[in-house]
């Protein structure tokens, strides 16, 4: 249906490039982690954010870096954006022992995800201490948070992925984040035979599974995805690789 | 009970046909339609274009409104991804703004594809599809034909249909395909603002039914080349009704939004338990049913 019109309940402003946007949407309401909306802003853009607040009331969580988000974060409580979906598949929780992997704004789908798991270990990264994402929201809901900055500002100085040394015992590994960084997250649990998930990111316009745009390999990230087991993702040429622009070209990630 | 269906030259295994614009920018999306008698490619053009902003769909009560702006990678770069693909019965659709670059189109899509589809049709992209002018299809028309060997087919929009299919077939196209999308448009009131960044789109989907079956009928009497019909065909019985009106294949679109991936796969087995239903052998024997003087 055309998108829903709803008033800004709550702007929170997260990180020096992030904030949250509260709105209440019965639909929303009733999403999986891990699925996404399409946010319009009239007369701007309409994009694809993950939800990253389910539950009475929803929300998104954006990072600033073009004219689309950059309008977003101008909005003030009150204010009013269009919300269509939910859409696509989103992390399915499964028993065991739980390891996140998120990478600067991929822990907004994978907050709301924590607390469906059992104490999880979350590894969270990010360019530098003032971007790491949700870090006080993850330390409430998770067993333990590692942090990683590539500037060594705080935690261990280096990429997220090189925190994974130690959690060989985990039976889950859920991530988002930079293609490069989630490539080799799924390639390590593949060589360990730990079950992964990874939820990715292509161009959308329509969400809705008909334009083509998201295609990766044949599949949808609108609808097949945007989580993909790793299993299916070691099946596809293009992940890691290439994604495509609005134009549908072939282009280097 | 045989769903086998021609286009002139073209035998396809079933009548269902994925349109243009719909999960075919991409080789493989297309190739993972296995089930489809034929398919069809997003319209493409000599250079590459981004198409317009988003919203660029939306979702309504009884239909899909959409303004992509024929965003497409350029017939280099799609017949390059498209060589070796492994489609039984590919249409490769091609837009140009004038007919010098709708014949460059045509000329590289003939390469990759067994038909080619000439959009006449978009009604929203200004000088292109819709926007070309009824006494230029003619020759236009005829210009491609001169310099590909594939059937060519011309795709119409509602507007004005019996005239431009009129112009089509005296260039000599090789079947028509009616019809496009329907120009429309959707206002978000809480907000005042269309909620397309285009503006105003085209309508697809069951909402526009009526108007394609009564385009190919019509089409149907004022010409004996192959119709396609299209628009708003979601099941067996849409197919049926489009056949009946006097089309040899049916495409549809905006149904793999309604019935996913797997539309195509349970149509063709509804259309097969119908012709079981009422006894008829294949599905060419209802072409053109409800045609004045059918003496079926
Ligand atoms: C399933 C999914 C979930 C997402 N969730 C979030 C989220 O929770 N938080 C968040 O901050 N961002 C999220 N994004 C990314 C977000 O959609 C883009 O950052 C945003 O659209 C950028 O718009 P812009 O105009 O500000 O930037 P631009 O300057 O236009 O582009 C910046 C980058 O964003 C990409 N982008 C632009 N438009 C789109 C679009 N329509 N679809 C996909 N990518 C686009 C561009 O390709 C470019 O890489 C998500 C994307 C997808 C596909
Ligand atoms: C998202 C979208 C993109 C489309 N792009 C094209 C296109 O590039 N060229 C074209 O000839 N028709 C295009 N169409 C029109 C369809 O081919 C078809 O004529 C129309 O959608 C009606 O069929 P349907 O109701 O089965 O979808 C597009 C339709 C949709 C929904
Ligand atoms: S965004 Fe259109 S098919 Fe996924």
């Amino acid at each position: 249906m055309p998108p829903r019109i709803h008033a800004l309940q709550a702007v929170e402003e997260n990180t020096a490039r992030h904030k949250t946007f509260y709105f209440s949407d019965g639909q929303c309401a009733q999403a999986e982690p891990g699925q996404f909306v399409m946010v319009w802003v009239p007369g701007v853009d309409e994009m694809p954010m993950s939800l990253s607040v389910i539950g009475e009331r929803q929300a998104v969580t954006v990072e600033a870096k073009g004219p689309g988000t950059e309008a977003l974060h101008a909005l003030r409580e009150g204010e009013r954006i269009g919300i269509r979906g939910p859409y696509g598949h989103g992390f399915w929780a499964a028993p065991g022992r739980a390891v996140v992997v998120a990478g600067g704004t991929g822990m907004a789908p994978l907050l709301p995800l924590l607390e469906h798991l059992e104490q999880p270990v979350v590894l969270l990264g990010a360019r530098t201490a003032s971007l790491l994402l949700f870090r006080e929201e993850a330390t409430r809901l998770a067993g333990q948070v590692r942090v990683a900055t590539d500037d060594g500002s705080a935690g261990h100085h280096g990429p997220v992925t090189e925190l994974l040394e130690g959690t060989e015992e985990a039976d889950r590994v859920y991530t988002c984040g930079p293609e490069a960084m989630m490539k080799k997250v799924v390639d390590w649990c593949s060589q360990r035979g730990i079950a992964v998930q990874a939820s990715l990111e292509r161009y959308m316009k329509c969400g809705l599974g008909i334009c083509d745009s998201c295609a990766i390999d044949g599949l949808h990230v609108c609808r097949e995805g945007p989580v993909f087991t790793g299993e299916v993702l070691a099946s596809l040429e293009d992940f890691g690789r290439w994604k495509r622009a609005p134009s549908g070209k072939k282009v280097p990630l | 009970m045989c769903l086998a269906t021609t286009l002139g030259p073209l035998t396809l295994k079933n009548p269902l046909i994925l349109c243009s614009g719909v999960l075919d920018m991409t080789r493989k999306s297309m190739e993972h339609l296995p089930e489809a008698g034929g398919v069809v490619t997003k319209s493409v053009g000599r250079e590459e274009r981004l198409g317009y902003g988003n919203p660029s769909v939306v979702e309504m009560e009884h239909g899909l409104l959409n303004a992509m702006g024929l965003p497409n990678p350029g017939v280099d770069a799609y017949v390059e991804e498209m060589r070796g693909h492994a489609i039984e019965v590919l249409i490769g659709s091609v837009f140009g703004e004038d007919q010098a670059s709708f014949v460059q189109a045509a000329v590289k899509m003939a390469t990759v594809a067994h038909a080619l589809e000439l959009n006449m049709s978009c009604p929203h992209a200004g000088s292109y599809g819709a926007g070309v002018p009824t006494q230029a299809i003619s020759s236009l028309v005829s210009a491609v034909k001169k310099e590909v060997k594939v059937p060519v087919f011309v795709k119409l929009g509602a507007e004005n249909i019996r005239e431009r299919a009129e112009a089509a077939v005296a260039g000599g196209a090789d079947g028509l395909v009616a019809i496009n999308t329907v120009r429309a448009m959707a206002i978000d009131v809480e907000t005042g603002q269309p909620i397309l960044a285009n503006r105003i789109g085209g309508y697809s989907g069951p909402a526009i039914k009526p108007i394609g079956v009564r385009c190919v009928y019509e089409l149907a009497q004022d010409h004996s080349l192959p119709v396609i019909g299209v628009g708003g065909a979601t099941t067996a019985r849409d197919v049926l009704e489009y056949v009946m009106a006097g089309s040899s294949a049916v495409q549809m679109g905006s149904a793999l939004h309604y019935g996913g991936k797997t539309a195509f796969r349970r149509i063709c087995d509804d259309l097969r338990s119908w012709l079981r239903e009422h006894h008829i052998k294949s599905i060419t024997e209802v072409i053109g049913r409800a045609l004045p003087n059918n003496n079926l």
